[in-house]
């Protein structure tokens, strides 16, 4: 007997499809089984951009060393981030990093609508409900510490600085700046400037030549574009949130930068939603020095340039942060030139 | 008295270092509009030379190399503009936005495929770009007051492309007022017609203005991308090309009035850097924010009351077409 196969198009359309993702739902089963979670990173900005790199080099670490399965998107428009964010609760993932900047309460609806998964945004304001966990980068620390080196090496006793808005991310970086420059030398005096964009090196330069014009002698570069300045007028440079002393920076130019390491606390998060303690929790103690957030660089050709006695202090201070005998201020309002 | 003076002469330093893309732009819209084709793809040409040069410095290590590669890709655009507008008869700000969408996004798209640093590209070593020239006798004149100060501390120590620009203003000049190229380029600006029943030809007038432009916005693109700064960034024209349009409209196309138009933007720039945090008497301190926005508010008035009316070239945006 013949069996008269009634395969319609339309079915057969739905068994194709179907098919896979019947596949995919017993593969997501098995992941939920093995030791792994899955977590996806969201990014408005592409990953090699210095702020979402920190983050993706911190998740794609996690996931070498095969704690967690990784998947991201990156340059993900604001307008377009809460869709992407409720697409990937959607799929099962067990943990979302990403950014909530300007979009803080669409972001904690999500984390609302979607119990079951653990969110670790960067974000302003505070944790929200059960799910959502916030974090910021606070490197004033090390900052402070730059400031102390910074202080000791003006010969003008005149420093600049360039920054991009004058929020309170960048303002504590100053101020923390400015106040470990004035421990190590009482008479020194600042010049700052805003450029009203997050990405302008030209303008950035622009300002940084404005400020060298002013006598300043060291500038602390918040924003790219301030070390091109530097190297060519011969002046020095600090560095912020990644390592500015590359070889395309050229040499002598900067002398050490504050880091910002997102490793200590993206391991915390994964091994909490593992052990299902996940708590909606701010996440600002782990980007601090104390718990490896944050670190100063190596002075690399810097360091028989930097007196033996301020290294000293410089070290001492670091030890007193770590162990808590010592604190920077956080101080969030707008700083002001002195000059 | 000295510091003033010297923070003037130095804010008219940065006034010509900010205002040289926006010269060289205004001067290259300058010969396409006077030959008759609206070219608001000035952003976009510009934006290809600066990454094509950024991406040849960065291979091969020449400035020159890299100034020839960003000339020849912006001149490349300019023909494609003139394909279809001049032999096409295509609408000429269409086809100039269409110029302006793919040069955002392929010089995005490839330098992220090829360099992976999200549209950078790799940081240049000074070998690689267009550096300062100081000229002959800078340090010995900075002695001499006010006369030396000008001549150490503004003339002297540009970028060589900064005086190629303040050059091609005199030789734009002279191109269009006082040779037989210029007289036809404005004629067939006003008056297409004429031009052809006197027997030359109206397509290849207008073709060789486009180069021209081509060629004057790769000098600028250049020039941002390996002379004021050390690699190319995603959108780094950020506006200017179309600022030089602005310009050039204020200059009423004429090469010294447009130039005038550029260094007022320039200066604008260059001042609201320096006014930050700096107390004006009567008004007190400004805010960052007001200070970053005046060059558009003085934009809107001068343009509202100051220039007076502007008449374009008469046959500008449309297509030449002979009579059958």
């Amino acid at each position: 007997m013949m069996v008269k196969l009634n395969l319609t198009k339309r079915k057969f359309l739905s068994l194709a499809i179907a098919a896979p993702v019947a596949a995919m739902v017993a593969m997501n089963s098995s992941v939920a089984n093995a030791a792994t979670i899955k977590v996806a990173g969201i990014y408005t900005q592409p990953i090699q951009q210095k702020w979402d790199a920190r983050l993706h080099l911190a998740l794609d670490a996690a996931a070498k060393a095969g704690d967690i399965e990784y998947v991201f998107s990156e340059k993900v428009a604001n307008t377009d981030y809460v869709r992407v964010l409720r697409e990937y609760a959607e799929s099962g993932v067990n943990l979302i990093v990403g950014e909530a900047f300007g979009i803080s309460k669409e972001a904690r609806q999500v984390a609302e609508d979607y119990p079951g998964v653990s969110f670790l945004m960067g974000d302003p304001f505070k944790p929200h409900g059960s799910n959502f966990s916030v974090f910021d980068n606070y490197i004033h620390e090390p900052c402070y510490l730059m400031g102390m080196i910074a202080g000791s090496m003006t010969k003008t006793d005149k420093i600049g600085m360039v920054g991009g808005y004058p929020i309170g991310e960048v303002n504590r970086l100053f101020h923390a700046f400015m106040a470990g420059a004035r421990a190590t030398n009482s008479k020194v005096e600042f010049k700052v400037n805003f450029i009203g964009s997050w990405y302008d090196p030209p303008k950035a330069k622009e300002a940084a030549f404005a400020q060298i014009e002013t006598g300043v002698d060291i500038l602390y570069a918040e924003r790219a574009g301030v070390v091109d300045a530097a190297r060519e007028k011969g002046i020095l440079a600090f560095g912020n949130v990644n390592d500015m002393n590359k070889e395309e920076n050229g040499t002598d130019v900067v002398v050490t930068s504050a880091l910002w390491h997102m490793e200590s606390a993206i391991n915390n998060a994964i091994a909490d939603v593992k052990a299902g303690t996940f708590k909606a929790e701010d996440y600002k103690e782990w980007t601090m020095m104390a718990k490896g957030g944050a670190s100063l660089a190596p002075y690399y050709e810097f360091d028989s340039k930097i007196s033996s006695d301020i290294k000293a202090k410089v070290a001492k201070t670091q030890a007193d942060i770590m162990s808590g005998s010592f604190t920077v201020v956080i101080n969030d309002e707008q700083p002001k030139s002195t000059y | 008295m000295e510091d003033t003076f010297l923070f003037v002469v130095l804010t008219l330093d940065a006034m010509l270092r900010v205002a040289t893309p926006l010269i060289l732009c205004a001067m290259a819209g300058l010969f396409s509009e006077r030959s008759g084709i609206v070219d608001i793809s000035l952003e976009g040409k510009m934006l290809v030379a600066a990454f094509t040069s950024a991406t040849v410095a960065a291979l091969t290590g020449s400035p020159w190399l890299a100034l020839f590669a960003g000339v020849s890709m912006a001149t490349m655009m300019s023909l494609i503009h003139g394909f279809a507008c001049i032999t096409h008869n295509g609408n000429q700000v269409v086809s100039g936005v269409a110029i302006n969408i793919i040069a955002s996004g392929l010089t995005a798209v490839l330098g992220n495929a090829w360099f992976h640093r999200g549209g950078q590209t790799p940081s240049l070593p000074s070998e690689a770009r267009f550096m300062p020239i100081e000229l002959p006798f800078a340090e010995a004149a900075g002695s001499i007051p006010i006369i030396g100060t000008i001549y150490k501390e503004m003339i002297s120590g540009h970028n060589g492309l900064v005086y190629v620009a303040i050059a091609m203003v005199l030789i734009t000049w002279w191109v269009i007022y006082r040779t037989r190229f210029g007289l036809r380029l404005r004629a067939v600006g006003e008056n297409p017609q004429a031009v052809d029943t006197a027997g030359i030809s109206v397509a290849w007038l207008r073709y060789r203005a486009v180069l021209i432009c081509g060629l004057l916005t790769g000098i600028a693109g250049t020039y941002l991308a390996i002379a004021q700064n050390a690699s190319f960034v995603r959108d780094m024209t950020a506006g200017q090309g179309y600022i030089a349009l602005a310009a050039l409209i204020f200059g009423k196309w004429k090469p010294w009035h447009a130039l005038g138009a550029c260094l007022m933007f320039g200066l604008l720039d260059a001042v609201a850097i320096r006014m930050q945090g700096v107390s004006v008497q009567l008004i007190g301190e400004m805010p960052v924010q007001l200070i970053q926005t005046m060059p558009y508010i003085l934009t809107v008035v001068l343009l509202a009351g100051f220039i007076g009316k502007a008449i374009a070239p008469k046959a500008i945006g449309i297509p030449y077409v002979k009579e059958r």
